[in-house]
């Protein structure tokens, strides 16, 4: 049967014909439908896990303990990810252990654009990356085969463009895997120095053998047209290159990328007047050719920088422009912004009124720091708005404190906010922590956390309840407060940041685009309005200036009421629907 | 057959994602190569969204780049205007004449164009519907997407059954009636 799929959910589906007994994650774009496809298999044990680090470590438990394993993530998840993946390739493997790893060149959703292939050289592990849905789904497949066979996690490598295009694909039935036996084996899975000596001479030799496998691994193919420029590619780029260049290029196709071929690519590259590696951000195929001193052009003629383009490769290897017609430069950009009615827009509108310093964090609610609500002063990794809060008041001091508060999602915070706020507790610093509670992992679309209260699968379970976690690690102050009443709110976070002692405010309000959030009818402004314009420093899409006076529109408004309460003259009224 | 391309552009929220599907499904089942690729995530949040949509026998990239699209399906105006260079010579722009103000515009700090159906006419084949009320004609605002779907069908060589038979199966049953309603008006345009 034949289905047009994502590649994130032919991964998945690739996972379910190999049989996967457990699938441990945290949502990340472009890495999260992976996931919750997997979570569609009744036959496979799936689950949100806190954060990266915990997922890749309960993958490694199930793996070891006999299960085929999984653990799929984005580019900067698997920095969170890799102390125990380093250590899983020492210890190996029992049942096949997955490792799927989503980049972002061009950081449509992302913080940077880091290369994941570094962590296959790194961490000696080898890794397969496919090109369109038909590959995720066989390559995942045989990841787990060769993970088995060759006593190894396999890393699977995607790019947004791979995880995010839908193509077509041929179904199988499913192989059945019994788990198989767990026995005691220290000597393998006791990464002690004595242990872990002995260990690497096995990483070592593994090494050697996947060397000779790449040579002849089914998923490095070479297309031979008689033509005289050389194409290496992997991934999304092949496909670009075959776009573009057609039977004017012969092609090394590689679908393992670590590690590389040697004989391989001698023997392509020796048949080509002129070989091109297209490689979007850094040259890791490049350097391995060179260090075999076989010459290839790549950095030189094609950019670090973001994604590579059909139009792009045909300009450089082909001197061909393609035409396409201008449009004028008056084309106002249409950055994103937070939804009519999202909780955190009252946070950052009375955070931008009282002037506060903020250290933010990674959510929807990183867009606090654009126009027009323009709070945030610092963004840099998940959790890390605590912990750097902390050090800018330690340098700046006890007045800075004062003004400083740091903001972050309910899943953000158990995934790495906790440990920060211990630390300020610890180490007796100050500041407010505001934690943005909205009863959800909103950005990547909706997925529950330990705060929400139930699993991946919506079943009812244990739920972290944040007032008491806060108090227990120490904080004597912990607030609930509901950031559309803007009023309270603003005092609340007044009289918090006033302590000389650590604080958190839990702001509380569920996403706006959740099932059983039901804000209903529309807000209209009267004609009591004094033209003073406060309403649009909330940044709503809904509103917005038409013959010089503020405008609801209608189409927009979801009659959340912010603007009512935001108001200071009482000239927005909320109208329910007839 | 060589590899067609349709570009599927809009606002965040204003439900491309189901039209791509539509669309989608229906090529699969006319038994054509398909390949859909769209970014989801951040942009979704009421910022540019964008969707390319290929078929043909069998179809390379995923992603169609400038002036490789045959036609654009554009939500807003401002959008079309935005997608106007990834149109090939000589292609075709369908377009909901609906505009939704863009941020740097609501603040002041920008002003929505005022001669857009001119510059895309200068361009390009171009027929602009009001797709926002023909879907509250048919009974909800939101099928906007699936009225422009009906628009796009028109355009192509697949019979109008065989799309009426995708939104049977894409579609949730209770949301079908308006749907359908939405797909006659907009093929009807």
């Amino acid at each position: 049967m034949k289905k047009i799929l994502l590649g994130n959910a032919a991964v998945a589906r690739g996972a379910y014909e190999a049989g996967v007994n457990f699938v441990s994650s945290y949502p990340g774009t472009p890495s999260t439908e992976i996931t919750e496809e997997c979570a569609k298999f009744n036959e496979i044990y799936c689950e949100w896990a806190p954060n990266e680090k915990v997922a890749a470590e309960a993958a490694i438990g199930a793996s070891i303990a006999g299960g085929r394993a999984m653990s799929c993530c984005k580019h900067v998840g698997l920095n969170v990810m890799a102390d125990p993946v380093f250590t899983a390739s020492y210890t190996g493997v029992n049942g096949g252990l997955v490792l799927a790893v989503a980049d972002d060149p061009g950081m449509h959703s992302s913080q940077n654009e880091q290369d994941s292939r570094h962590y296959a050289v790194a961490a000696k592990i080898l890794m397969l990356e496919p090109s369109d849905s038909g590959e995720c789904k066989e390559f995942t497949k045989a990841a787990f085969r060769l993970s088995e066979e060759y006593d190894t996690p396999v890393f699977l490598r995607l790019t947004t463009r791979v995880a995010h295009s839908q193509s077509i694909v041929e179904l199988s039935e499913p192989e059945p895997q019994k788990v198989r036996p767990y026995e005691k084996n220290a000597a393998k899975n006791v990464m002690v120095p004595a242990n872990a000596i002995k260990r690497h001479v096995i990483v070592e030799d593994r090494m050697r053998k996947l060397s000779d496998f790449a040579e002849n691994c089914p998923f490095n193919k070479t297309e031979d047209n008689g033509a005289k420029i050389g194409v290496i590619a992997s991934g999304i780029t092949y496909l670009y290159a075959k776009e573009a260049l057609g039977n004017n290029a012969n092609y090394l196709k590689l679908g393992m990328i670590h590690p590389l071929p040697e004989k391989l690519i001698r023997d392509f590259c020796k048949k080509q007047e002129i070989v091109y590696v297209l490689e979007e951000l850094d040259p890791v195929i490049e350097n391995h050719c060179k260090t075999l001193g076989v010459q290839v052009e790549g950095k030189n003629r094609f950019s670090f920088l973001g994604e590579y383009s059909v139009n792009g490769i045909r300009r450089v290897i082909l001197h061909e422009e393609t035409s396409a017609p201008e449009t004028t430069a008056n084309t106002p950009v249409r950055p994103p912004v937070m939804c009519p009615g999202c909780p955190h827009r009252g946070t950052f509108y009375v955070l931008k009124k009282l002037g506060l310093t903020v250290s933010g964090d990674i959510g929807c609610y990183t867009l606090g720091a654009a126009p027009p609500l323009s709070s945030i002063d610092t963004t840099v990794c998940m959790g890390a708005s605590v912990s750097a809060a902390h050090g800018m008041i330690k340098v700046r001091g006890e007045e800075a404190a004062k003004k400083t508060v740091s903001v972050i999602g309910d899943s953000t915070f158990i995934h790495s906010g906790i440990t920060g706020l211990i630390n300020t507790v610890y180490n007796k610093g100050g500041g407010t922590v505001i934690i943005l509670d909205n009863s959800i992992t909103g950005m990547t679309g909706h997925q529950q956390n330990p705060t929400t209260g139930k699993t991946i699968r919506g079943e009812a379970t244990k739920q972290v309840d944040l007032e008491l976690l806060c108090k227990a690690v120490g904080i004597d102050h912990v607030r609930i407060a509901d950031p559309f009443d803007v009023k309270t709110f603003e005092a609340v976070v007044k009289e918090e940041c006033a302590r000389p002692e650590p604080s958190v405010i839990i702001a509380q309000r569920p996403c706006a685009l959740l099932k059983q959030v039901k804000y209903t009818g529309c807000c209209e402004i009267t004609d009591k309005c004094r033209n003073c314009k406060v309403c649009l420093k909330a940044g709503c899409p809904a509103i917005a200036v038409k013959d010089g006076r503020p405008v609801i529109d209608a189409s927009q408004c979801n009659g959340c009421g912010l603007c009512v309460n935001v108001c200071p003259f009482g000239a927005i009224e909320k109208k329910e629907d007839a | 057959m060589e590899t067609r391309s349709i570009m599927i552009v809009g606002v965040g929220g204003q439900g491309t994602l189901l039209a791509s599907r539509i669309l989608g499904n229906t090529l699969l089942n006319e038994g054509y190569d398909v390949k859909i690729s769209e970014v989801h995530g951040m942009s979704q949040r009421g910022g540019s969204v964008v969707t390319y949509v290929r078929y043909g026998s069998a179809v390379s990239a995923p992603i169609i780049d400038k002036g490789g699209a045959d036609v654009i399906l554009a939500f807003e105006l401002l959008e079309a205007k935005r997608a106007l260079p990834y149109l090939k010579e000589g292609g075709t722009i369908l377009v909901n004449s609906q505009k939704i103000d863009p941020m740097p515009v609501i603040m002041g700090a920008a002003e929505y164009p005022g001669d857009i159906p001119e510059e895309l006419r200068a361009h390009a084949n171009v027929r602009m519907t009001d797709a926002l009320s023909l879907a509250r004609t048919a009974g909800n605002s939101k099928a906007v997407n699936v009225v422009l779907i009906g628009m796009l069908a028109k355009t192509t060589d697949i019979a109008r059954e065989k799309w009426v038979q995708t939104i049977e199966q894409t579609v949730p049953a209770k949301f079908l009636d308006v749907n359908k309603k939405a797909f006659a008006l907009g093929y009807e345009a």
